[in-house]
């Protein structure tokens, strides 16, 4: 089975060993593919000294630290078949991600992103309204990841409203009208966590006005980092949430994803765990020697997808650390395994007299 | 006396962010009438011995192995000791003030500093690590019981230890009145400190980011009885700061035959291995080497990992030795190995970046004859496993007794 014959199926609905199965064969021929493809990559892999021939698992692939692609340009096509530039969002003076897609993997993205989303939000179009400024696509040839996001989800919208101006103020008589408009459908809501608590929440809070949102299903991803920093959970961000506009936890979706692996991302079902799909997969290992930590425990997140192939991105080592919680028996009915993200691993406080040392990441 | 006027207005606007750890703004105001003193004074040397018998009686310093071995290097037998060297029959006085910008990740390099400034004669603004290190506050107590009772020199006159933010003028202020700024702290705090004015006849006495290597005899490893002893001393060299400290060797150079090397090899690391077993390790460390690893191996020179036990511990091999292999480590227990048949070989890498060269197994003559051969642009100390940390009053090739003072020729 390639990416095309999976869209046909449920993106949950392989069974471990199925799935294994198909991962470990379209990972292992990526390795090879990658290989022989990005001289970068092969450079990395014999320092190593891996043979790509003597690989049987995709466990014991080399994963790739996510910040490599702030360091390196890593790309596995030539580079009049790179159609788009992905970077990571940072702030001013920060060191950015590039990913470089070609027509085949951005495609592929997309169609994936569908697949999974439309098991949340059904196959038909909803009208959308978006927990953003339009200003943020102004660049079209760059796609930083929030515009990246909020386009890859603008295609689930049959129309598609944005709430925030350029100074990221709600406009309520927007809001207001979009309601009174699609009144009783079902509304898909999109935006960035952090977003949604600072721009919608904390406005919303503060005006007598309560939309009726009990119709809507909200889909937030780009991690609760800043949010943390004022104690705020899943569970009390869907709380607080559900208290000024009437929506019902269960229909507000996290997703876990990255630049550096957009389209297969990992949803958050209705009983609060991230899923892998039939697209990816999660290994959680431990800092100590890598090895593969057991379910329950936590560590490092690897991340693997099988649809970067105009980059070697297809196994990576993310700095989040997370807990697999099981496989294949969520009580959701999704198969596949099922986690939560703990957190981001800490910037060592490192001893030693020099001090460019933590400059230099 | 415009001039001083003009300073001290200036000093009042910016006392608000300054914080005194030691003495007070009013003493500091006066800083620049107070004349200096010969190198080495009895004052000097009596006041450190002091300060080495109070911090002896705190029963803190147990717990701190680098207190106790700077309450041990001030003592008046050490530092008679050292000042032997310096009996040549001249007359040297301290430049005046010293201004020194301490690293804000080693909590007691600020206190060799200051010994440094003291016993050249001068007087000393101590800016220390920001961050609230226990052995910082051990230390000042100490000095604050021995100003107390030592009258005859009035340390509150000649000694500041101040902290301050980022954003404070104060680094611009006391550039400004210095006679020698010295700035610890590598490269970037060189650079940002540099912005700031320094008079015409001061001088900057700067420690830039430098590198270390150790070189190995393997057929002594392989006889070496005591291996748990040369194990330990190198993770003294090495994991005690995090193998950051810039006298930390990150490349290791082992000479002789491959098949002893090879035997040599497993002795050795097996033996650290052991040693590591307790190292706190952070699990960024891990990302860091891997990063590390995979960004340097696309640069084309053949490295390759070494199966490695765990993430405590990763060597790298490189078949060969060139320019720029400091740019090929990284910190936390990184080693990049390479075997080589004589110590000349080093030659092909060594260059200003690099200061410590530690060894096992050689004739410290025989590494000096080495060395006077080659005529190296790196290379400032050369000192046995286990003794890379240990302070000295030369340091990075400075003699700071020397350069913090100046000789008056009375023909």
């Amino acid at each position: 089975m390639c990416i095309q014959d999976l869209l046909n199926i449920n993106p949950y609905s392989l069974k471990s060993e199925a799935k294994y199965n198909l991962l470990n064969k379209e990972l292992l021929s990526l390795t090879k593919y990658h290989y022989e493809n990005s001289p970068l990559y092969k450079n990395m892999l014999d320092a190593l000294e891996i043979d790509i021939k003597d690989l049987r698992n995709y466990t014991d692939i080399p994963f790739l630290p996510v910040r490599l692609f702030k360091e390196l340009d890593l790309v596995s096509v030539s580079p009049e078949n790179i159609v788009k530039t992905m970077t990571s969002s940072g702030t001013t003076g920060q060191k950015v991600s590039r990913i470089y897609l070609d027509k085949e993997t951005s495609s592929n993205q997309t169609k994936v992103l569908t697949s999974i989303v439309s098991n949340y939000l059904g196959m038909k179009r909803v009208p959308m309204l978006i927990i953003d400024s339009s200003d943020i696509l102004k660049n079209r040839t760059m796609f930083s990841a929030r515009g990246a996001g909020i386009l890859g989800f603008s295609m689930f919208g049959s129309i598609r409203e944005y709430l925030c101006d350029s100074e990221m103020k709600i406009n309520l008589g927007t809001l207001e009208n979009f309601l009174i408009k699609h009144k009783d459908q079902k509304i898909f809501i999109f935006g960035f966590t952090f977003m949604i608590w600072q721009h919608f929440y904390n406005e919303l809070k503060n005006v007598e006005y309560r939309p009726d949102l009990s119709n809507a299903i909200l889909i937030h991803g780009g991690g609760w980092k800043k949010i943390q920093s004022e104690s705020v959970d899943s569970e009390q961000f869907k709380k607080s949430l559900n208290e000024v506009c009437g929506i019902k936890p269960e229909n507000i979706h996290d997703y876990y994803g990255m630049v550096e692996q957009t389209g297969s991302i990992y949803m958050e079902c209705e009983n609060g765990y991230l899923h892998t799909s039939i697209y990816s997969d999660i290994i959680i290992r431990r800092s100590i020697d890598f090895s593969i930590a057991d379910l329950g425990e936590e560590g490092l997140i690897e991340v693997v997808s099988i649809l970067p192939k105009s980059y070697p991105g297809h196994v990576l080592l993310t700095e989040d650390q997370g807990i697999v919680f099981g496989e294949d028996n969520c009580k959701c009915g999704r198969l596949g395994k099922y986690f939560k993200i703990t957190g981001r691993i800490k910037n060592a406080e490192i001893r030693g007299c020099s001090d460019s040392y933590a400059a230099k990441f | 006396m415009q001039k001083l006027e003009d300073a001290v207005i200036h000093m009042q606007q910016s006392f608000s962010n300054i914080f005194f750890l030691f003495s007070n703004h009013n003493k500091l105001v006066n800083v620049q009438n107070i004349s200096s003193e010969e190198i080495f004074s009895d004052n000097s040397i009596s006041l450190l011995n002091q300060l080495s018998i109070e911090l002896y009686k705190s029963p803190k310093i147990r717990k701190y192995p680098d207190v106790a071995t700077f309450a041990f290097f001030c003592r008046k037998a050490n530092i008679l000791n050292v000042k032997r060297k310096y009996n040549q029959g001249g007359f040297r006085l301290g430049r005046g003030i010293v201004f020194h910008i301490a690293p804000s990740n080693v909590p007691v390099n600020f206190a060799y500093s200051m010994v440094a400034g003291l016993l050249s004669g001068n007087n000393n603004i101590v800016r220390v690590p920001s961050k609230n290190f226990e052995q910082v506050s051990i230390i000042i107590e100490a000095l604050k019981n021995v100003a107390i009772s030592n009258n005859s020199f009035d340390l509150e006159n000649r000694l500041f230890l101040v902290k301050y933010e980022k954003s404070s003028d104060a680094t611009e202020y006391f550039s400004s009145i210095c006679d020698i700024r010295v700035i610890w702290g590598g490269d970037q705090t060189i650079d940002l400190v540099r912005i700031n004015k320094i008079q015409p006849r001061s001088i900057d006495i700067t420690f830039s980011d430098r590198y270390s290597f150790a070189i190995i005899n393997a057929e002594k490893i392989v006889y070496e009885k005591k291996i748990d002893k040369v194990a330990n001393n190198f993770f003294n060299d090495t994991y005690l700061f995090d193998q950051n400290a810039c006298s930390a060797p990150r490349i290791v150079i082992w000479i002789g035959s491959e098949d002893v090397i090879k035997k040599a090899k497993n002795i050795f690391w097996n033996s650290v291995q052991n040693r590591i077993k307790n190292y706190d390790f952070s699990p960024i460390l891990a990302i860091d080497k891997l990063v590390s690893l995979l960004e340097q191996s696309t640069m084309n020179h053949q490295l390759t990992k070494v199966k490695s036990i765990n993430n405590k511990l990763w060597r790298i091999n490189t078949p060969i030795l060139f320019k720029e292999l400091e740019n090929y480590t990284c910190a936390g227990g990184y080693f990049l190995e390479y075997n080589a048949n004589s110590i000349d070989e080093i030659a092909s890498f060594v260059t200003r970046k690099f200061q410590t060269m530690a060894y096992f197994g050689f004739e410290k003559n025989d590494l000096m004859k080495a060395l006077k051969k080659m005529k190296l642009l790196g290379i400032d100390r050369v000192v046995p496993f286990g003794k890379t940390t240990d302070f000295d009053l030369i340091w990075d090739g400075y003699d700071l007794i020397y350069i913090l003072s100046r000789e008056c020729v009375v023909v």
